[in-house]
C-alpha cells in the first residue's frame, strides 16, 4: 500500500473493532499502533485500511489473527539480566521475610519468556513450590504458545547469553530439549502456573498479588490508558507489594505515583505504600 | 544573513548514525552552544544488550547533557535525547516520546528509520534530519519521509564518512538539501541556533 494511513483511518478502524468485538484500541499509542496496522495491511496485502475494515466486519475469525499481529510479541528470556538478579537477590527474599508464599502476576505475558525466566529463577532459589503465578495476555493464541514453552532454537542464543549475565546457577540448556529446530522447555517449570486471557484495557481486577510484572507492555498505550491500567495494578497489589515496569518506563508522571515509592529506579521496581 | 540562510521554522532536529559516526557525533556535541535552542533526538546504532555506557561516553565531550528518554516523556527545548538500547524511539503526536520493543527494522533496534519517520509525521516541515556515517541503509527511508513532509535534510559528505553506505543510500532514495562535512554541519547548527536568539 502506497498511501499513508491517516489518523481518521485509525479512528474508523478502532470504532469498528470496538462495536463488533468489544476490544478498545482507541487509547493505544498512535505511533506504534499505526505501524502495526500498516504491517498487517502489508502482510495480508490489503489494498487500503478500508479493505482491512471490511474484512474485520465480515469475517469474525480474522479478528483473532488481527489481534495476534497488532499486539507486539517480541520478548526474550532474562531480558535485562541485572533486573532478574535484583528480583532474586533482593525483592523475593524481602517478600518471603514476611510471607510463606509469593503471588506473582505476569501482565501481558506474550509468548511466556519472562514467565519461564521467573520459574527458572524460583526453581534455582528452591521456592518454585511457594509461588502462585498467574500469566495473562489479551491474545489466546500467544497464550497457547506460552503454555507450550516452545521457542525457535535460534532465539535460545540470546536467551542463553542473558541467562549467563543473570548468573544463574546452571546452564540454560538444562531446562529445555531440542526437537526439530525448536527448544521445548521443561513443562514441570510451569505446571502450577495459570495462563489466562485478560485484557488490561478492560481493567478488571481479578485477584491480589505480592508482585506484578508488566514490562514493556504499557509503552503501547497512551498516557490516559496508562493511568487507568496503573490504577488497576494498584488495586491488584497487596500493600507493600511490588510493581515492576520496563527499564525505560516510569510511574513518575502517573496520577497515582504518590501511592508508590521507588525501590530501584534503574530496574523500575516500585512498592505500593498506600491503599 | 548566514551561509545557509536557514529559517527558524524548525521545532526539532533528528540525527541518525551507525558505524563510523561516533567521532563525528562527538565533535558535533562538543561544538554546540551550551544553551542550544532546539531539542536534538539522536538515534545511533548501538550494542543491543548493553544498557549502560554509551550515553556516558557521549556525555564526556557533549556541551549539553544527553539523556535517554523514558516512555511518554515530554520533548523539551534545549535537551538532547539518545535512543536507548534495544528499544525503538518514536515521536508521538503531542510532542512526547514513545518507546517500542517491536521487531528489528533493518536489523536494528533502535531503528533510525522509525525515529525519523515518526518525527517527520509529528513535526512535518518543522523538522531537520541529519544522517551520518553508517554501514547499512537504515535511515535512508526515514530521510525520504522527512523530505516528503517538507522537512530539511542533511547528509554527511560521503567521502568524509568512515563507511558511506548509509548516506549513499539516502542520497539515492531522496533529494537532500545539503551534503556537508561534520565541520559544516556544526556551522549549520550554530547558524540555526543564532536565528532563534536574534
Amino acid at each position: 500500500m502506497q498511501q499513508e494511513i491517516e489518523i481518521v483511518d485509525l479512528r474508523r478502524l478502532t470504532e469498528v473493532i470496538k462495536n463488533k468485538y468489544n476490544y478498545d484500541f482507541s487509547n493505544y499509542a498512535m505511533s506504534s499502533f499505526k505501524r502495526r496496522v500498516q504491517r498487517i495491511i502489508e502482510l495480508y496485502k490489503f489494498a487500503s485500511v478500508d479493505a482491512l475494515i471490511r474484512k474485520l466486519s465480515e469475517e469474525p475469525p480474522f479478528f483473532r489473527e488481527f489481534l495476534s499481529e497488532v499486539t507486539v510479541n517480541v520478548t526474550e528470556m532474562f531480558r535485562d539480566p541485572s533486573f532478574w538478579r535484583e528480583i532474586r537477590d533482593h525483592i523475593l527474599p524481602n517478600i518471603l521475610l514476611n510471607h510463606s508464599s509469593v503471588s506473582i502476576w505476569h501482565a501481558g505475558c506474550s509468548s511466556g519468556e519472562e514467565v519461564f525466566s521467573m520459574a527458572i529463577l524460583l526453581k534455582e532459589m528452591g521456592i518454585l513450590d511457594k509461588a502462585k503465578i498467574v500469566a495473562t495476555d489479551i491474545d489466546v493464541d500467544v497464550l497457547q504458545k506460552a503454555r507450550s514453552g516452545t521457542y525457535p532454537l535460534k532465539n535460545m542464543d540470546i536467551n542463553q547469553k542473558n541467562y549467563v549475565r543473570f548468573q544463574g546457577n546452571q546452564s540454560l540448556d538444562r531446562y529445555y530439549r531440542e526437537e526439530n529446530g525448536k527448544a521445548i522447555l521443561d513443562k514441570s517449570l510451569v505446571e502450577g502456573i495459570s495462563f489466562r486471557e485478560h485484557n488490561l484495557v478492560s481493567s478488571a481486577v481479578f485477584s491480589k498479588f505480592d508482585l506484578i510484572l508488566c514490562r514493556n507492555v504499557m509503552i503501547y498505550f497512551n498516557q490516559n490508558l496508562q493511568n487507568t491500567v496503573l490504577k488497576m495494578f494498584h488495586e491488584s497489589l497487596f500493600k507493600y507489594g511490588y510493581l515492576i515496569v520496563g527499564s525505560k518506563e516510569s510511574l513518575i508522571w502517573c496520577e497515582i505515583a504518590n501511592k508508590f515509592i521507588v525501590v530501584n529506579n534503574e530496574e523500575k521496581i516500585y512498592k505500593k505504600i498506600k491503599d | 544573513m548566514g551561509r545557509f540562510n536557514v529559517s527558524n521554522q524548525y521545532k526539532a532536529i533528528v540525527i541518525g548514525g551507525s558505524a563510523g559516526s561516533f567521532q563525528g557525533i562527538s565533535r558535533i556535541l562538543s561544538a554546540l552552544p551550551t544553551d542550544f535552542e532546539l531539542p536534538i533526538i539522536l538515534c545511533l546504532h548501538r550494542l543491543k544488550h548493553v544498557r549502560n555506557g554509551f550515553v556516558e561516553a557521549l556525555n564526556i565531550k557533549s556541551a549539553v547533557l544527553l539523556e535517554e528518554p523514558e516512555d511518554k516523556e515530554n520533548i523539551k527545548k534545549g535537551k538532547i535525547y539518545l535512543a536507548p538500547s534495544n528499544y525503538h524511539l518514536c515521536v508521538e503526536l503531542g510532542n512526547t516520546f514513545a518507546l517500542s520493543t517491536e521487531e528489528m527494522v533493518n536489523n536494528s533496534r533502535p531503528s533510525i528509520d522509525i525515529t525519523l519517520e515518526t518525527a517527520a509525521y509529528t513535526y512535518r516541515n518543522r523538522l531537520i534530519g541529519i544522517l551520518l556515517s553508517g554501514a547499512n541503509k537504515d535511515g535512508a527511508w526515514g530521510m525520504k519521509k522527512i523530505k516528503d513532509r517538507g522537512g530539511l535534510t542533511i547528509v554527511q559528505e560521503p567521502s568524509e564518512c568512515m563507511i558511506d553506505t548509509m548516506p549513499a543510500a539516502a542520497l539515492s532514495l531522496t533529494p537532500v538539501d545539503y551534503v556537508l562535512t561534520i565541520g559544516d554541519i556544526i556551522e549549520f547548527l550554530k547558524e540555526l541556533d543564532r536565528k532563534y536568539k536574534q
